[in-house]
């Protein structure tokens, strides 16, 4: 490939690459790549895992190299970093209205740490009816990433991508 | 002990209990209590198997023999694994798991918070990843403490015996040994002694709450830090490990 290539460029690549968990958003908006360098034409990309165990990241950094490699990028290697530690506040403000319209509801207010502990319950709004009469039905969903919560007024389940 | 030998063997312990709590934890899939805890305890099993292949990753690295994660998952026996005691307990019943799982997170939410400060930067990065899940951990078992125990009188019972049979295995996590005091002279350990106060209070405080008593035994078993196991742990690596011995190097 002779034209020069920028790492913006990467970058808007990559918003294609999406999370196989939540396909609505992609591994940018989620805020799991976190560098694009480019030395002589070889890329690498330097992902963090949302959560240790999180199975989807064998499958992202799949992802990342087949869309690259698609792209006419023949040299890619992922990296991944453990630190700093991913956390939702990284989500863009457009990926959490993707989230919401997707009928989870996004992390209300940021990570502060200590809160995950005993802190009083947040007020998470039902994604389907904006109500705030909701409850948590457990702090574990259907991906290490989600509570379940349930609405009390039209009455739906819903899971809620808590803080991190 | 050298120092590169001490990190070795702490690195494979973190794994190791992440590795063996996580394998306990993932036994009760498809048999919780009610469904929103069985996803709850299969959630807790896949961080901390998470977390443990990130720790027997970086052993394999430390040891340099070129051993992977699943090497050392699958490939090690009984008297290779350096994981405390209690994380190989069976688990019995609900209250057995939550009390084994209260005394775990109590240990480690205390334990990887100092572990930030270590001068080696993989185990400060893990600490500081594994922390952020240890913490929803913590609340959860902490929750189920109180919710138990303070819950019908068969509750409170089921939960007292459990937290009295388990007491034995709640030392070995705050007990130092040669690998502990090596890489605490060294910057990257961390002093297990100095947990004792914050994890005693946060105990007292759970009991108090969850209207159970403190256990009074003063003896503490141990021995799995060094390799000496319960038969337990051997029937866990049987049914563990039983794919890679029968088919070495499988994969699907
Ligand atoms: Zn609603």
């Amino acid at each position: 490939m002779q034209t020069i290539v920028t790492e913006n460029e990467i970058w808007e690549i990559l918003e294609n690459v999406m999370d196989p968990e939540v396909p609505v958003l992609s591994v940018v908006d989620l805020g799991v790549v976190r560098a694009v360098t480019i030395i002589d034409n070889a890329v690498e990309v330097t992902i963090t895992p949302t959560y240790s165990g999180c199975p989807a990241m064998n499958v992202i950094e799949i992802n990342i190299k087949a869309t690259l490699q698609a792209a006419g990028f023949n040299k890619v290697t992922v990296k991944t970093i453990l630190s700093p530690a991913w956390t939702t506040d990284w989500l863009s403000e457009a990926g959490k209205e993707k989230l919401r319209a997707y009928g989870i509801a996004p992390p209300v207010g940021r990570s502060i740490d200590e809160h995950a502990l005993f802190g009083a319950e947040k007020k998470v709004a039902c994604p389907q009816c904006n109500s705030n009469n909701t409850k948590m039905l457990s702090q574990f969903g259907s991906t290490a990433c989600k509570a379940l919560y349930k609405c009390n007024d039209c009455l739906e389940p819903f899971d809620y991508f808590k803080c991190l | 002990m050298d120092i590169q030998k001490a990190l070795f063997d702490y690195t494979l312990r973190l794994g190791d209990n992440a590795l063996i709590l996580g394998h306990r934890l993932s036994e009760w899939c498809g048999r919780g209590p009610i469904l929103e805890q069985d996803i709850a305890m299969t959630n807790i099993a896949l961080d901390l198997i998470g977390q443990a292949r990130s720790l027997l990753q970086y052993a394999g690295e430390i040891e340099g023999k070129g051993r992977t994660e699943d090497d050392l998952a699958f490939l090690r026996d009984i008297t290779a694994y350096r994981n405390v005691l209690l994380v190989e307990q069976p688990n019995e019943d609900f209250a057995f798991t939550i009390v084994r799982q209260f005394f775990y997170d109590n240990y480690s939410f205390h334990f990887y918070t100092a572990l930030l400060q270590s001068t080696d930067e993989t185990l400060a990065a893990i600490a500081e990843k594994s922390l952020k899940e240890v913490r929803y951990h913590l609340r959860y078992s902490s929750e189920w403490m109180i919710r138990l125990g303070d819950g019908t009188e068969e509750s409170n019972q089921k939960m007292q015996k459990a937290l009295n049979q388990m007491w034995m295995y709640n030392g070995e996590l705050l007990t130092m040994n040669e690998t502990d005091r090596v890489l605490l002279a060294a910057g990257i350990g961390v002093d297990l002694e100095a947990l004792k106060p914050a994890c005693e209070a946060k105990l007292a405080e759970i009991l108090a709450a969850a209207t159970l008593e403190m256990p009074t035994g003063t003896w503490m078993q141990k021995g799995g830090k060094e390799g000496k196991h319960s038969e337990h742990l051997g029937f866990i690596l049987a049914e563990m490990q039983y794919l890679q011995r029968a088919h070495p190097g499988a994969t699907w």
